[in-house]
């Protein structure tokens, strides 16, 4: 195969995350992961399809129904000089190890003074539009990225979600990657090599120069399919994917809303306390003199998520909201209007 | 024991005197615990601790001088100040902190339980915990885990008689906390915590039984703390009697352990007031290194949030 074939082979991004796994786990023998179901089962979504067959009881271990105990059980294990991989299956299930996440996790290192090191990367599966209804759909990153200490990733491709996991894993930090449920089998180009997206640098996904839109997992896609139709009116839209959560690119954010002078942040989460705000808030601070409109945000609204797909629909943003609030950011009348 | 006992007391006169901020949780009253569990441990053995935790990591080997340190927010101490009472660790002893959080500590230790097992080698890892942390769902959680993976774990119940202000058998409807342990198949015993070399030798069952890769042992030391809760009052208290407290005393560890020891022969009277005046010098030294130790420079709060990544 020549480099160009391997350039543009394609995989999922359940494909992307498994690759990355085998070869992270052939690779360093530390490395082990722990969850619900990750055993023989191989996950319920296939993230840890095989790892079971090849690696065993010990490297791929099925745990009771417990999170407190499947984090800290990573923790412990961090600190006792592995790199443990952790699942936790659906977002929503970080609330019950809250404690062992926010109050362990997060603070070993600065309450030891500096002496723990811990390698902890924790996996999870966020984002609606399954009908799996108000325990099973949300987008809680806002409450992670409120606690110094974690670190926060929410890939958006499955180029980006092996890079980022393989630099998860890799990190020294308690970390977690928060894979979307509907993106799990789509396609794109993935190297057959392990390789590394540094942690808290962002990507330019598309670029334009009438609004900046800054948007991560899922919600990338949605915006392109936004963008391509708006292209259709005349706008042109920088899209900008952070990519990692916590620690923010505030840097490429800032470059883009100077150069666009609008921006519009789009997430799944609820708006109110969302990441929408505190970029909103970043970017009034570093480029108020630029903007020519206010910061928006097109983010779902303040309730918890509905099951059925006739309320769904209306919940989680799509193209066609984005699209809405960008015209409206921009001032401009929506098509036939 | 008397390390622990001295140091404490140590630390209640520095906390009475306004020299030492936050809050204070005294292990005088249980010293048999942390030193019988922690003389028949290895170096490489883990330890996670409790709220409660200066017993365990004197008993484990630390620095009594950086420990004082830490307790009063020197930049000398184990945490360079930002841990303090309720995080206080050396990880280079295999203490894995003391732990703010009631039942926090327990799920880490099966966590250090699980590299052990992961290593193929034969350490074993200890959770100490009281009473109150086993109502607690993660601990629940924890020693279920352990139990099903069959990890090198010893679990160590502090049986204090109080989950801070409120009597044990007001929130809990058995009588003995090891009954538990029968819901998780393990292994469950009782000993008098009051007695170093019971728990010593529990420990050592418990700890053989481990390595051997038999899985983990519960163990309950019935035990008292001589203050409150939190800070140095032993008398006058709302929720116990001053007479429980004199009851108690009257079992004290370090007593009838010198009793027993040169009653037998072992070592005499002279020898013990030797070892006495050898601790007060080690602890008098810790308290002249903690006051004399700077306030953390503010140049250091942000530092030590992450790991740098190079």
């Amino acid at each position: 195969m020549t480099a160009t074939e391997a350039a543009v082979r394609e995989l999922t991004y359940t494909g992307a995350f498994n690759e990355a796994m085998f070869q992270l786990m052939r690779e360093d023998e530390d490395i082990f992961v722990a969850g619900e179901d990750v055993g023989k089962q191989g996950g319920v979504f296939g993230s840890f399809s095989g790892l079971h067959a090849e690696f065993g009881d010990m490297r791929a271990v099925d745990t009771p129904i417990a999170e407190q105990a499947i984090v800290g059980l990573g923790i412990g294990a961090a600190v006792a000089g592995l790199r443990p991989v952790v699942d936790l299956m659906f977002m929503d299930f970080i609330m019950v190890a809250m404690d062992q996440i926010a109050n362990q996790a997060a603070k070993l290192k600065y309450m030891f003074g500096g002496k723990a090191e811990l390698p902890l990367t924790i996996t999870t599966n966020g984002g609606a539009g399954l009908s799996a209804a108000a325990q099973h759909s949300q987008s809680l990153e806002a409450m992670l990225c409120h606690v110094p200490g974690l670190k926060v990733v929410m890939p958006s491709s499955p180029y980006d979600l092996k890079g980022l996991l393989v630099s998860c894993v890799r990190e020294n930090n308690p970390t977690i990657l928060v894979k979307n449920k509907l993106m799990f089998g789509v396609s794109g180009p993935v190297p057959e090599e392990l390789y590394e997206i540094p942690l808290g640098v962002g990507n330019v996904v598309r670029e334009g120069d009438d609004v900046t839109i800054v948007a991560y997992s899922r919600m990338v896609s949605e915006s392109m399919k936004a963008a391509d139709k708006l292209a259709e009116e005349g706008i042109n839209c920088e899209i900008v994917d952070p990519r990692t959560v916590q620690p923010l690119d505030t840097d490429i954010i800032v470059t883009s809303a100077k150069k666009t002078n609008r921006v519009v942040v789009v997430h799944e989460a609820v708006r109110f306390g969302g990441l929408g705000a505190e970029i909103a808030a970043q970017v009034q601070e570093e480029a108020f003199d630029y903007l020519d409109a206010p910061v928006a945000r097109v983010a779902a609204p303040f309730s918890p998520i509905p099951f059925s797909p006739g309320l769904e629909g209306h919940y989680v943003p799509n193209a066609k909201r984005i699209a809405d609030g960008i015209r409206e950011t921009l001032g401009r009348p929506a098509p036939g209007a | 024991m008397l390390r622990i006992r001295l140091f404490e007391e140590a630390a209640g006169k520095l906390f009475e005197g306004n020299k030492m901020p936050g809050f204070l949780h005294l292990y005088v009253g249980q010293e048999a615990v942390a030193s019988g569990v922690c003389v028949a441990m290895r170096d490489d053995d883990q330890v996670s601790s409790t709220h409660r935790g200066h017993g365990h990591l004197v008993a484990k080997g630390g620095d009594l001088s950086k420990m004082m340190a830490e307790l009063m927010g020197k930049a000398d101490g184990y945490c360079n100040g930002k841990g303090g009472s309720m995080h206080i660790c050396d990880l280079d002893l295999n203490m894995l902190g003391a732990n703010g959080i009631v039942g926090g500590g327990t799920p880490i230790a099966v966590g250090a339980g699980f590299a052990n097992k992961y290593k193929g080698n034969d350490t074993v890892s200890v959770a100490f915990f009281g009473d109150g942390s086993t109502n607690i769902g993660a601990f629940h959680e924890a020693i279920n885990m352990a139990a099903a993976l069959k990890l090198p774990v010893l679990f160590i119940c502090e049986n204090n008689e109080y989950g801070e202000y409120t009597p044990r058998h007001k929130v809990m409807a058995i009588n003995d906390v090891v009954d538990r342990a029968a819901g998780y198949g393990i292994p469950g015993v009782i000993v008098d915590g009051m007695d170093a070399i019971a728990v010593h030798e529990a420990a050592l069952e418990g700890l053989a039984r481990a390595r051997a890769g038999d899985g983990p042992t519960f163990i309950e030391c019935k035990t008292y703390r001589y203050y409150n809760h939190h800070g140095v009052q032993t008398l006058g208290m709302k929720y116990r009697t001053d007479e429980e407290v004199e009851e108690w005393k009257k079992k004290d560890c370090i007593e009838a352990f010198e009793k027993r020891v040169t009653e037998a022969g072992i070592i005499s009277a002279e020898e013990l007031a030797a070892v006495r005046a050898e601790v007060e010098a080690e602890v008098a030294a810790a308290v002249e290194f903690g006051e004399n130790s700077p306030m953390p420079d503010p140049s250091t709060l942000l530092t030590d949030v992450y790991t740098e990544m190079v």
